[in-house]
Order: structure tokens, then C-alpha cells, then sequence
């Protein structure tokens, strides 16, 4: 090459003007109002930002910040004036003059329902979160009776004819635990089908698509093509399905392990925020330390490089700490 | 990558491989290895040729066109498409869709710098930013995608044999001056010898002391027999690593070192320039030290107490002589979740690109030069005794010789193999997961072979992750980029050989 | 996209199956909207889709097998397991239960063994209505192979599901049997049925047909969403939407818009859509033609159900003639309107009639409802601007043009416009297809049928279909318009009529509807997912005489989950799941025996 051209290496180049960013999008406000209170948030916002806002903790299920509302739980419906049904706070965005009741007895019950009606059929154990909305709807899935025998191979089950309730108990979705890798265990008897793991599966943050629902109904399942093993199947094993479910249905084999041994101990746990080791973009790793060892981790949602999302490495590559 | 083509950008890849990436592409161009000079040098003389290049920025900002003008004259796309394998309507395509882009970036990894000519395969990309003006804008610009968390902010706080932290030059006498009088200390005021000089300097036998801080050059140097002849031949071989590497157990000295993003505090820089803390999760093990420890009790056995400072004493020492980094506290790193540098004082925000002086007219600064830079086959050429381009790199689950990686029970792994067409498999009458003989210039292994429908005909792709199971670096050549040290891991010739059955095959 | 296969590999003649569904050149966006149709070919060339094949069909249209797996395994008639060639789905709904469905699933037991069991390449399977429900027992039965065979079974026996299980026709009733006021004055939309012969174009056209097309190219778009508009045409598919706002919301709207027809006519009691198509397919035609023409689109789609194979030949049929008469094109009859229809089969799922699920059926996803807003006439068909209106509706869109909106809203009442067709079935004399003005009474209706049949004792009325409700004997009086059957608590629905005699256990009907709605439910949303079983388990515990705690408790908890269901569900299904048992329990001693 010809080097006529090249600036002197020695001399630091000169400071530059700042980087231009672009605006943020003007954004009109929107009034509304919430629980009599009037509140303004931007065009576009949804009922849930709005009622987070002026600090209202509304239940959600189904919603994470990282990926696009489903709106499938139903547990963050609100009244909403003039509508008909109830309307979901993660999707539905603030139109101007709505008047939106986020505690009324029709609230409180369908959302009190939404948490019996799981809490029946669904093992809500390892779900704290969850536990929590129970409380404070003050729900009682016992209403519901004794839990039916387990259905057989929730896998094979055909969409459309069911065999009658047995005795009208409670059917749920109990059924083994599938391991079939090192790294995470599927434990769908614990699953609520908030379709979080087949979003962070897909696009919203691993395109790999290796799950999707499957089924139809109370049969309804999450799924790889024909239950195909994991290690057959598309799964590229960066646990952001972890990350995001809600109840433990989806665990690190580390944790299941020692939940099974008794050893698993939140209160003797420590997490500290730092860097992923392996590559150059710069993930955060949330580190879950309990007796000086790594346990779990994951990622936190705000973080701006890939919003909590992880791959295999980050995820799961930290046993060699442990082990040395 | 995959976000932005949801939101409708548009994805080209360049590849010998047809990757992951490639198929999430909109085009793929998979060109023949270490032929990138001739695809964007054809890139450039056709942007030239369509009237796309951006004349303003180049009046204002650059110098060299009309030089570069000529040189790529004879970078026709006939003739790319020959050199490079891919179609010259291809070629056109991608330079037209790159020109007329309101923003486009050129994203690349070690496919583009382990190369003899590593540092003309960049200048080759940067010409084409510079061409477009695809620099200096936000969501434009030219991008090194890191292969390692740090490997960034190694360079920024000057592990290279030509600076001082913040790429402050060591042969810059008022700069020098500057960390001599802060440090209490003389600086050697030429520069160093980058890593394959070392090695060259260690055959001469002018380097016989090396101290290898987390490094495992037994395993990942390109051609293996040659780095252990010489690692084996220094007087002294101290090695501070968290893990017993491969270059651990030759060493004379170890000393075992934390591990430094979950046992240490600290601050890393990632690809996008952002300095990011890592802290301290767990203790080490015992007789296990933190790196600054194991420096500080070294400075001291060497007669000079530099106290027991905390990591952030360091950072803030760091600060005070490095301007581009002067603003980050670590308050404001934690704040911000990390600063890109430049970030000059505490109410600097840190800067999302850079080069946006060569917007300002006149131009801040020296001009950004065009580069007539030639193509160069790789040097380990194709013949009839060595028909095969091996290429190599890594895969999802795993990380360079597999020191850290090894030690989790990863199902995507499947220990190495060489990966091959099925047509080429036919060919040599190779059965998927046969072992074969891998033969080069400079020696041979045993492989199983997989197939692979991501690779052409002629092309086979191995790692350096299973070391232990098969040495891959026997294999690569150990030609050397003058200008950046890096060694041309990406280009072997190669031959597969059948292995006869009385052969021992275990591997 | 970087998709991943497991090894399994697709057989000759499944890769003819797929080859044999052809993909237009131009379908990039669109491609993935042929994984319904492949998986049909799939299910009737080999009978069952099997994982070779379901890598093969993904490859082809670029869809990840996990998600098409979820496509296939959510709609009944589709199998993704190994099943008999020959399959015979016996209907035991509500109107089939009525005549004797039960007998005939305990002969198939007795001859075939239990439901699903394979005997000499034959099996029998229990289905929701199938739509036949004026000749009920229904059976439908489908035999794969390379000929593939698939025939409905109207007053099945188990000499004919035999018969049809083995590959051979079985003559059916003439369809002007469906039709009791046959040959009768005054009918507009039934007026050809079984007068014309439903394949002949020529027929069609003699009998004035098109000539509303080439009024409607006369007058121009504008006027013919006016005349709409001044129809006072509402929806006939169950949510009574004004059609005029519909359309002309959507003329400002981006391009291209879509129009699709929602024939997935799966209301248990429900078969008018079904008689109009195959009697009367070019309507269905001429009717789209004019709505495309009218509100912009270029691009129809016809989704009709599964369960309905001669109505659903009977419209290829009629699309092809059209293609060739120029009646569909680029260029309809010279006036430079391009339009054409694409025929998309569902494949045994309730759901899918609600529409927004139909989109995404249609689009190849699974059969799941989106969430409202936005509406389809804003973000519909592969996220375009897009109209939906039902068979029935759209059929009323000629006479409209032809007699111009004013006439048409003077018939009926001010609200209800028109005349409607009803879907009369279970103990009635004279079962069938009726067409009458709004606002004739449940008893007017009852009459001109015949009146009462079986014991000729009413017991009850279900009115609407399973998301209906039921009216009892003092509830006669009722006019049959939107807003009578909405103050009478109740809803026009579908506008089934099914009338029950006092020998029917209306516990096992409200037990079957219950039923109905879990099976029918997608599974998406958790009211509606959960809350159609645990409503199901407590009508088993109260029909049972076994309440839990007692039986105040057990209908407080009933009242709670049909409110939570009908408030808080995704869809009508959900939130419409409750109301026909509610109904029910409300006007009806069902359950007040305790044994």
C-alpha cells in the first residue's frame, strides 16, 4: 500500500464535536384518567405504563419489559369506561379521555380468578411472585376441589374430544419433569403457558424458534416439533426461556438439583452485577453466589446491550469457577 | 443484527461460510478465503464508477482519491468475480445497496484479521466507509466485532508495543513524559514487539525472559511445533493465569491469578468502546490472588513498594493520565451501565461513534486517507498435493483452546471434527464421522469429519477449542501480518487423507 | 431465517403431497399462508403428517418446525400421529345428541372398537357439530390416500359410515330438502337454492345473477357502500357489526386491503352458510366481487371449514368458471377491477370462525385470537387493512344493490334490517333453513316449521347455538331481531333455533356444551383456557348430585368463573362460554332435582 497518506501515529488526533443523536420522537401527551386520578402519559403509552406511573402496581403474568406484550394471563385487566369486557393494562395504549379503574370489584375478581384458576391446575411452588398476587387477591384454589389424576402423556393428547372430569375433581397440568440435557430441565407441570420462553425463543431475542405452542386448549403445551428432545431440536441452550419464566417451570439443572437435595437456600444467597467474560459485546451477568459458589445466572432487564438476554456461554459457561 | 432486519434494514454477508448469519441474510456472498481486497477494492471501483461515492465528504474530509481512483481501475467486478468466487452481479449489488444506504455499517470479525495482510483487508473496508461517508454518522461506521470481553480495553490500556494507556504513543516524548512523572519511572521510549515478534525474537535469541498474563500461546499460536520449540528454549517462563493452561505447565513460575469477572473488581470495555465494571461475586480460591496483588508483591520482591491499591485507586490513577477516559468515575459507570470513551470530563455523556470530525468543515484533524491497498492470495497456497482451504474459527458453545469452556456440560458440543462438504466427502469416498488424516506444509492430525451444507466444495473449517483432542494449530501457518502481528489462522492448505485400517486410529 | 431439522426424512409420496400445493411465484410475504393447504394435502394424501414431511413442508415455506408442529396439532382434523387411513368423525353435538348420536357411537364401539382404535385401517372419532344438524346424525368420513375420498353423512347409520369408510359414496338428501319454504314467494336469499343447478354459471345468470356486479360497476364504489350504509345491513355472523361502517372505515385506509369471508360456519346448530354455498356458490362470488369492489381490495380469501367438502367443491368450482369468465382477474368484464379469490379449508376448529383467529389461520399461524384493538379493518390480514363479513351478510349485498338500501331497511325493524335466515333443528316437525323478515317471533317461526316435534312437549329453546342461550316455553314471544333477543336476555347468535321436547336431559346438553367449550377453547388466554374445564367440572358435580360443599356454593363458583371468562377473556369464545349454561340455570329448573 502506499503510506503517503497515513497521519502521523504519534500525534493524538484532536477532540471532535459531540456525536449527533436523533431527537427522541415528539411524542404528544395523553390525559386519561385512573382511579379518579388524572394522569398524563405519552401518546402510545399503555394503560400499564400509565397506571406504573403514578405508582400503581398492577399484576402481571404474561409481561416482561424485554419482550412484546401477548396479553394472554388476563391477570392485568383493568375497567376501562364504555368497554364491554375488561381490557388488558400491558397492551392496550391510553386514548385520550379514558377513565380507567384498576381496583374495582370486577378487577379484583377476574384477576382473583385468573390466579385460582392457575393455581389449580398448575404447581405454583417455585413461583414467589405468583404466591404473592395470591395473597393479595386473597385466592383460593381450593375452591376447586381435589386435583383429578394426572391426564397420562400431556404430549400425545389430541386437539377436540376429552374423556368426562373423573368425579368433577380438579384437572391439572401435572406430569413428569423433562430432562434431557446438562444445562436446564423443563418442568411443564409448573407451567402457566404465558408464552414468555417461545418469545425469547423467537424474535423477540433468540430467532432460534426451537419451541412454540402446541396443542389446543387446557391441552394446549409448550413444545418442539413432535416433543422431540431438546438436543435434537433447534435449541441453541442461551436459557433466555429461563430468564423469563415466571414460575421455575424452566430451571437451571444447578438449581433443580439442589431444590431436589434440599440445599437450595435464597436467604444465603448473594448476586453481584458484572461482565460476561467470553466475547466483546458486553453482556451482564447477574451472579447468584450461595457457599462461594456460583448457583444461577441471569441478566438484568435494563441492560442496555442485549436486555437481559444471554447466550450458552454466558449463561452456563462459569461450572470451571466452581470446579477449580 | 437480527433486531435491526426485523425493523427493516437490510443484511449482506460476506463469508466463505454460509453461516447463521448468512442465512438470516438477505444476500450471501461467499467468497473464496483471504480474496476480501479484491471484493471491496471491486466494491469501490464500482461505487466510483456508478457516481455513488459521496464527493462532498471526500473534497471535505479525505485525501488519496484520485490516487485510489486508479489503483482500483483494474478491480472490475469481472475480475473480483473471478479472484473472489461470487458473482459479479453479486458484487455490484452489495456495492450499490452499501453506497445508497442512508446508513450502513461494515461489521466484521477475525475472518477479516487473521490474515498475512490483516491490516490491508481492514484498510480495504475503511476505504469503502470513507468512499460512502458511511463514517462519523450515527448508525453508520465501521465495526470490529471483539471475540474476547476485553480485548478492547487490553488495547486501551495500552498492552500494545507502541502505547501507553488511552492509545497515548509511547514514542511521543511529551506523552511519555507525562506517565513517566505520575509513574516515577523511566518508560523505554521505542516501542515493543508485538506477539509474533516476540516469538521471532525468541528464534534470534534476543527475548529469553516472557511473563504471560492470561494467554494460552502453547495452544492458540498459529503453528504449534515452533511455539513450543520456543517457549521451551527461554531461560525463564512466568505464567499468571486462572486456570492450568497448556502454557501453565511449561512455565517455570505460575502464578495462579483470580478470575478477574467474578473474583475481581475491575472494569472491562467492551466491542461498542463501552468500559463496564465487573465485580467481585465470589472469593478465590486459597493461594489464588487477585492480579493487582500478584503485581504489587512482584513490584515489591523487585524493590519498589507500589502500596495495595484498590482497583478503583488504579482506574482513578488512570484516569488522571488518560484524557479519553477522564470522565468515567466509577459512580458514572455504574449509573450509565458503562461509558463509551471518549468520555473527556464528568458531564461528558461518552460518545456513541466517533470520527465525527471529518464532518466538521474544515475538517478537525488530519484527513482520513484512501488506502490503495492490493489483493494477496494467502499465503499457504492450493495445489495438488494440498487442494483444501482450511479455514478456522469457533463455535457457538465454546471459547478459543477451551480452557474455560471445556469445563461445562454443553450438549451443542461434539469435540472437534473437521467440518467438509458432502460433495467433497464423496469425492475422497469419506464417510461422516470417519476419522481422516488432516495433512499440512507444517504437520498433520487425526479429525472425525462432519459434514457441513454451510461449506462449498474445497472448503473445510476446524477450531482450536479441543487441543487436547486435535491440534489444529499443527496445521495453520504461522505467516505473520508485518503490520499488526497476527497470523493467518484463517487460510491452510490442506489435504484429507483416508487412514488406513491397521492404522491406530484413537485420537 | 437459520432453521434447524431433526434427522427425520419425508417419503415420496409425501414430498408429492407437498409438491402438489401450488405456491404463486410472488407469495414471499404471503408464502407462509400455504402451510394450511400443505398440511391438508398432507393429511389426505397419508393420512396422518409426520415429521419427515413436517421438515420438508417448513423447508419449503420457511417456517421453524416447531411452529409448524404447533400449527398442525392445533386443529382437529389434522393428525400428527399414525392413524388409520380411514376416519370417520360421528358428530355428538347438541342436535345430533338430540337424534340418537349416542346409538350410533355405541355401534361403532361395538363394530370398531373404542373411539380412536385402529380395525382394518378404519377408526371412528367423536366431533362437534359437523353442521348437518337438520339431518341429524351427522357422520363425516375421510379415507387418505392417493384418491383421496371425503363424503358428509347426513341421518347417518352405521351401514353407511361403513360404506363411506370404505371409499364409496353414499347418495345423499337433495338439497331441497334443507329447504322446507322451497318454491315459496318472498325468498331473496334462498330463492335459488335447489331451483338451479349450483355448478352451471350459466344457470346462475339466468336467474339474474351479475347483474347486480355490472349495476354496482354502473354506479361506482362510493354508491354502493352509500346504498350499504343506507341498508342498515348489520352482520348475520354473531356480533351484529353495522357492515356499512365497516366499509367505510376502511376506504381510507392503506393498500392493499384484503376481504375475506368467513365461512367457517362452526356454531353447533348452525347450517345456513352451509345450504347457501352449495346451492347458491357463484352469490357467494358475485356478492365478494361487489364488497372488494366497493371498499379496494384486491385480494379475497374464502375460509370455509373443514367439515363442509361438497360446499367447498361446489365454490372451486365456481371460482374456476369465474377465473375463466372473467368474473375474477385482472381485468373483471373489461371494467380494469382486479380481484381474486383464494380458497383457504380450515381443518376442525371452532375458533377459527372468530375472526381475528381466522387471520391467523389463514396466515399459517395457529388458530389463536388476537387481541382488539386494533381492529382488522385497521391492522388485519398479514397486517394489512382488511373486511370480514360472513357468507349470509355478504349475500345480502346484491339484493341491496339491486333494490337500493332504502327497500332493504324497510323490511324488518328499524334496528334489524332485512330478512334472516334460521337454522332450525332438534325436536321441530319440519327441520331446515328458514328465511324470514326480522322480527317474526320465536312462535311465528316455531309454527312455520311445523311446530314442536318429538314428544310435541316444548321444554326449551336454545336460541344462538352453544354461545347462545336458551328461552323457555313463556319466552315465545320474542321477536327474532338483535335487540328483541337482546332484551329477552338472550342473543341471536348464529340464529340457531333448537327447540328441546320434554323427554331430552337438558343436563346432558348443557354438560355436552360445556364440553364443547373446553374442547373448542384455543388455549390461549387462562379465563377461557382454564375456566371452560373448571365450568365443566362443576356442572359434572352438580349433574351428579355431588356438589362440593353445596349446591349454593358450587353456582356461586359457576357465577364467578363465567364472569371472569366473559370479562376478562381474549375473544367471544371465552367470553360467550358461559352464557347458554347461565341461561340455563336462570330460567330452567335444571338442576334443581338433587338425586
Amino acid at each position: 500500500m502506499s503510506t503517503q497518506n497515513a497521519p502521523d501515529m504519534k500525534t493524538p488526533v484532536p477532540r471532535g464535536p459531540l456525536p449527533i443523536l436523533p431527537p427522541p420522537r415528539p411524542r404528544r401527551m395523553v390525559e386519561i384518567s385512573i382511579d379518579g386520578k388524572a394522569v398524563s402519559v405519552p401518546e402510545g403509552s399503555t394503560l400499564l405504563q400509565a397506571a406504573r406511573s403514578i405508582g400503581i402496581d398492577t399484576p402481571t403474568l404474561c409481561f416482561l419489559e424485554n419482550l412484546t406484550p401477548v396479553n394472554v394471563c388476563r391477570i392485568c385487566v383493568v375497567e376501562v369506561e364504555g368497554s364491554r369486557m375488561l381490557v388488558p393494562a400491558c397492551s392496550r395504549q391510553a386514548e385520550p379521555g379514558m377513565v380507567v379503574k384498576t381496583d374495582s370489584e370486577r378487577v379484583r375478581l377476574s384477576r382473583r380468578l385468573v390466579l385460582e384458576l392457575l393455581a389449580s391446575s398448575v404447581d405454583v411452588s417455585t413461583a414467589p411472585q405468583f404466591q404473592e398476587y395470591m395473597k393479595r387477591y386473597g385466592a383460593q384454589p381450593e375452591r376447586f376441589g381435589d386435583a383429578a389424576r394426572p391426564a397420562g402423556n400431556r404430549d400425545a393428547a389430541q386437539p377436540g374430544h376429552h374423556h368426562a372430569p373423573e368425579n368433577g375433581n380438579a384437572a391439572t397440568v401435572a406430569q413428569p419433569v423433562k430432562i434431557d440435557n446438562d444445562l436446564y430441565v423443563r418442568d411443564y407441570g409448573k407451567c402457566i403457558l404465558c408464552y414468555k420462553c417461545v418469545e425469547a425463543c423467537g424474535v423477540d431475542a433468540q430467532n432460534t424458534f426451537a419451541i412454540a405452542v402446541a396443542g389446543r386448549g387446557f391441552t394446549a403445551r409448550i413444545s418442539t416439533e413432535y416433543d422431540a428432545p431438546l438436543t435434537d431440536s433447534a435449541c441453541v441452550y442461551c436459557g433466555n426461556c429461563i430468564g423469563v419464566c415466571p414460575t421455575g417451570a424452566l430451571m437451571f439443572k444447578s438449581e433443580y438439583v439442589m431444590r431436589r437435595a434440599g440445599t437450595w437456600d435464597e436467604s444465603k444467597q448473594t448476586r453481584a452485577d458484572t461482565i460476561c467474560p467470553y466475547c466483546g459485546v458486553g453482556c451482564t451477568l447477574t451472579l447468584q453466589v450461595q457457599d462461594e459458589k456460583i448457583v444461577k445466572v441471569t441478566s438484568p432487564l435494563d441492560q442496555q446491550i442485549t436486555n437481559g438476554h444471554l447466550c450458552i456461554k454466558g449463561r452456563f459457561g462459569w461450572e470451571w469457577v466452581n470446579k477449580k | 443484527m437480527l433486531k435491526g432486519i426485523h425493523n427493516g434494514a437490510r443484511l449482506f454477508v460476506v463469508d466463505p461460510r454460509r453461516t447463521s448469519s448468512a442465512q438470516c441474510a438477505e444476500k450471501w456472498l461467499g467468497l473464496h478465503v483471504g480474496t476480501d481486497i479484491a471484493l471491496a477494492n471491486a466494491m469501490a471501483r464500482e461505487i466510483i464508477a456508478a457516481g455513488l461515492e459521496n464527493r462532498s465528504f471526500i473534497e471535505n474530509a479525505t485525501s488519496g482519491f484520485e490516487d485510489f481512483r486508479r489503483h482500483v481501475q483494474k478491480y472490475t467486478l469481472d475480475y473480483a468475480a473471478k479472484i473472489c468466487g461470487v458473482p459479479a452481479a453479486a458484487v455490484r449489488e452489495l456495492a450499490h445497496a452499501y453506497a445508497r444506504a442512508d446508513r450502513a455499517q461494515i461489521c466484521w470479525t477475525l475472518g477479516i484479521t487473521e490474515h498475512h495482510n490483516a491490516v490491508d483487508n481492514v484498510l480495504a473496508l475503511i476505504n469503502l466507509g470513507v468512499l460512502t461517508g458511511h463514517v462519523g454518522t450515527y448508525g453508520s461506521g465501521l465495526n470490529p466485532l471483539r471475540g474476547q470481553n476485553n480485548v478492547q480495553g487490553g488495547g486501551d490500556m495500552g498492552a500494545l508495543p507502541d502505547r501507553l494507556p488511552g492509545f497515548q504513543h509511547v514514542e511521543n516524548d511529551e506523552l511519555r513524559g507525562k506517565f513517566e512523572k505520575t509513574w516515577d519511572a523511566k518508560i523505554p521510549p521505542k516501542k515493543g514487539w508485538h506477539l509474533s515478534g516476540m516469538f521471532d525474537a525468541m528464534e534470534r535469541g534476543e527475548l529469553k525472559a516472557l511473563y504471560v498474563m492470561g494467554e494460552n500461546p502453547a495452544n492458540s499460536e498459529a503453528d504449534q511445533h515452533r511455539t513450543t520449540k520456543l517457549l521451551d528454549g527461554l531461560d525463564i517462563l512466568v505464567v499468571q493465569d486462572m486456570l492450568m493452561s497448556k502454557t501453565a505447565e511449561m512455565a517455570d513460575v505460575v502464578f495462579p491469578a483470580a478470575a478477574g469477572w467474578c473474583e475481581s473488581e475491575g472494569t472491562v470495555t467492551n466491542s461498542e468502546r463501552r468500559v463496564q465494571r465487573v465485580r467481585r461475586a465470589l472469593p478465590p480460591p486459597s493461594g489464588v490472588r487477585d492480579d493487582i496483588e500478584i503485581l504489587c508483591h512482584l513490584a515489591r520482591r523487585m524493590g519498589r513498594d507500589l502500596g495495595n491499591p484498590s482497583a478503583e485507586e488504579l482506574w482513578n490513577e488512570l484516569r488522571s493520565l488518560s484524557p479519553m477516559h477522564a470522565g468515567m468515575s466509577y459512580t458514572r459507570l455504574e449509573q450509565m451501565h458503562g461509558i463509551q470513551w471518549p468520555c473527556y470530563d464528568e458531564n461528558h455523556p461518552g460518545e456513541q461513534y466517533l470520527h465525527g470530525r471529518l464532518w466538521a468543515r474544515p475538517v478537525i484533524g488530519p484527513r482520513a486517507p484512501l488506502c490503495c491497498v492490493e489483493y494477496e492470495p494467502p499465503l499457504d497456497v492450493l495445489d495438488d498435493e494440498f487442494p483444501i482451504r482450511l479455514t478456522t474459527g469457533r463455535r457457538l458453545d465454546s471459547y478459543n483452546t477451551g480452557v474455560q469452556t471445556s469445563r461445562y456440560a454443553s450438549p451443542l458440543r461434539h469435540g472437534e471434527t473437521i467440518d467438509i462438504s458432502a460433495q467433497d466427502a464423496e469425492k475422497y469416498g469419506i464417510q461422516e464421522g470417519e476419522t481422516v488424516r488432516v495433512v499440512s506444509r507444517r504437520g498433520s492430525v487425526l479429525a472425525p469429519v462432519r459434514f457441513d451444507p454451510g461449506l462449498r466444495p474445497g472448503l473445510a473449517f476446524m477450531t482450536l477449542h479441543f487441543p487436547d483432542q486435535v491440534a489444529t494449530n499443527e496445521l495453520t501457518i504461522d505467516a505473520v501480518d508485518p503490520k499488526s502481528g497476527t497470523s493467518e489462522f484463517k487460510a491452510s492448505a490442506v489435504r484429507i487423507e483416508k487412514v488406513r485400517k491397521t492404522e491406530p486410529v484413537a485420537v | 431465517m437459520d432453521l434447524h431439522f431433526t434427522d427425520a426424512e419425508v417419503t415420496a409420496d409425501e414430498k408429492a403431497a407437498v409438491d402438489g400445493v401450488s405456491i404463486p411465484a410472488n407469495a414471499n410475504g404471503t408464502r407462509r399462508s400455504y402451510l394450511l393447504p400443505i398440511l391438508h394435502a398432507l393429511q389426505n394424501h397419508i393420512g396422518w403428517i409426520s415429521p419427515g414431511a413436517l421438515n420438508y413442508a417448513s423447508r419449503a415455506l420457511d417456517v421453524p418446525p416447531a411452529e409448524a408442529f404447533g400449527v398442525a396439532d392445533f386443529y382437529g382434523l389434522f393428525s400428527t400421529r399414525p392413524q388409520p387411513p380411514a376416519v370417520a368423525h360421528i358428530c355428538d353435538d347438541i342436535a345430533c345428541k338430540a337424534k340418537g348420536a349416542e346409538k350410533l357411537c355405541s355401534e361403532l364401539e361395538k363394530s370398531h372398537g373404542p373411539e380412536g382404535s385402529s380395525k382394518d385401517g378404519e377408526t371412528w372419532r367423536r366431533s362437534p357439530c359437523l353442521g348437518l344438524c337438520e339431518h341429524a346424525p351427522a357422520a363425516l368420513v375421510h379415507s387418505a390416500g392417493k384418491q383421496h375420498f371425503e363424503q358428509s353423512l347426513a341421518s347417518a347409520k352405521t351401514e353407511s359410515i361403513r360404506t363411506a369408510l370404505q371409499g364409496t359414496a353414499v347418495p345423499q338428501p337433495a338439497l331441497a330438502a334443507s329447504v322446507p319454504q322451497l318454491g315459496q314467494p318472498g325468498l331473496k336469499l334462498l330463492r335459488r337454492i335447489a331451483q338451479i343447478n349450483p355448478e352451471s354459471l350459466d344457470d346462475y345468470r339466468a336467474t339474474g345473477g351479475f347483474v347486480a356486479l355490472r349495476r354496482a360497476f354502473a354506479i361506482g364504489p362510493g354508491a354502493v357502500v352509500r346504498e350499504v350504509v343506507e341498508s342498515k345491513l348489520v352482520g348475520r355472523g354473531g356480533a351484529a357489526f353495522p357492515c356499512g361502517q365497516k366499509w367505510t372505515s376502511i376506504l381510507t385506509a392503506a393498500r392493499p386491503r384484503y376481504l375475506v369471508c368467513n365461512a367457517d360456519e362452526s356454531e353447533p346448530g348452525t347450517f345456513k352458510d352451509r345450504v347457501l354455498m352449495e346451492g347458491d356458490p357463484y352469490a357467494v362470488i358475485e356478492s365478494m366481487i361487489i364488497a372488494a369492489f366497493a371498499t379496494g381490495c384486491e385480494q379475497g380469501y374464502l375460509y370455509i371449514r373443514g367439515e363442509y367438502p361438497l360446499a367447498r367443491r361446489r365454490l372451486e368450482h365456481a371460482i374456476r368458471e369465474c377465473r375463466i369468465r372473467s368474473f375474477l382477474g385482472d381485468n373483471i368484464l373489461g371494467h380494469g377491477v382486479r380481484f381474486d379469490i383464494e380458497l383457504r379449508v380450515g381443518a376442525g376448529a371452532y375458533i377459527c370462525g372468530e375472526e381475528t383467529a381466522m387471520l391467523n389461520s389463514i396466515e399459517g399461524h395457529r388458530g389463536e385470537p388476537r387481541n382488539k384493538p386494533p381492529f382488522p379493518t385497521q391492522v388485519g390480514l398479514f397486517g394489512q387493512p382488511t373486511i370480514i363479513q360472513n357468507v349470509e351478510t355478504l349475500l345480502n349485498v346484491p339484493y341491496i344493490i339491486m333494490e337500493g338500501g332504502k327497500a332493504f331497511a324497510a323490511v324488518g325493524t328499524e334496528r334489524s334490517t332485512g330478512t334472516k335466515l334460521f337454522c332450525l333443528s332438534g325436536h321441530v316437525a319440519k327441520p331446515g333453513v328458514y328465511e324470514v323478515p326480522f322480527g317474526t317471533t320465536l312462535r311465528q317461526l316455531l309454527n312455520l316449521a311445523g311446530g314442536v316435534g318429538g314428544s310435541g312437549k316444548l321444554q326449551a329453546v336454545l336460541i344462538g347455538g352453544a354461545a347462545g342461550a336458551f328461552l323457555g316455553s313463556k319466552d315465545l314471544d320474542t321477536p327474532l331481531t338483535f335487540e328483541g333477543t337482546r332484551a329477552a336476555g338472550a342473543t341471536l347468535g348464529s340464529a340457531v333455533v333448537m327447540p328441546f321436547d320434554d323427554t331430552v336431559d337438558l343436563r346432558q346438553i348443557l354438560l355436552r356444551i360445556a364440553s364443547f367449550f373446553r374442547d373448542e377453547s384455543c388455549g390461549q388466554c387462562v379465563p377461557c383456557r382454564v375456566g371452560t374445564v373448571r365450568q365443566e367440572e362443576i356442572l359434572h358435580r352438580l349433574a351428579a348430585g355431588k356438589p362440593l360443599g353445596s349446591r349454593p356454593n358450587e353456582l356461586v363458583l359457576l357465577k364467578e368463573v363465567g364472569q371472569a371468562m366473559r370479562d376478562a377473556s381474549i375473544c367471544g369464545l371465552g367470553q360467550t362460554a358461559s352464557s347458554a349454561i347461565e341461561s340455563a340455570l336462570a330460567r330452567l329448573p335444571v338442576f334443581e332435582d338433587k338425586r
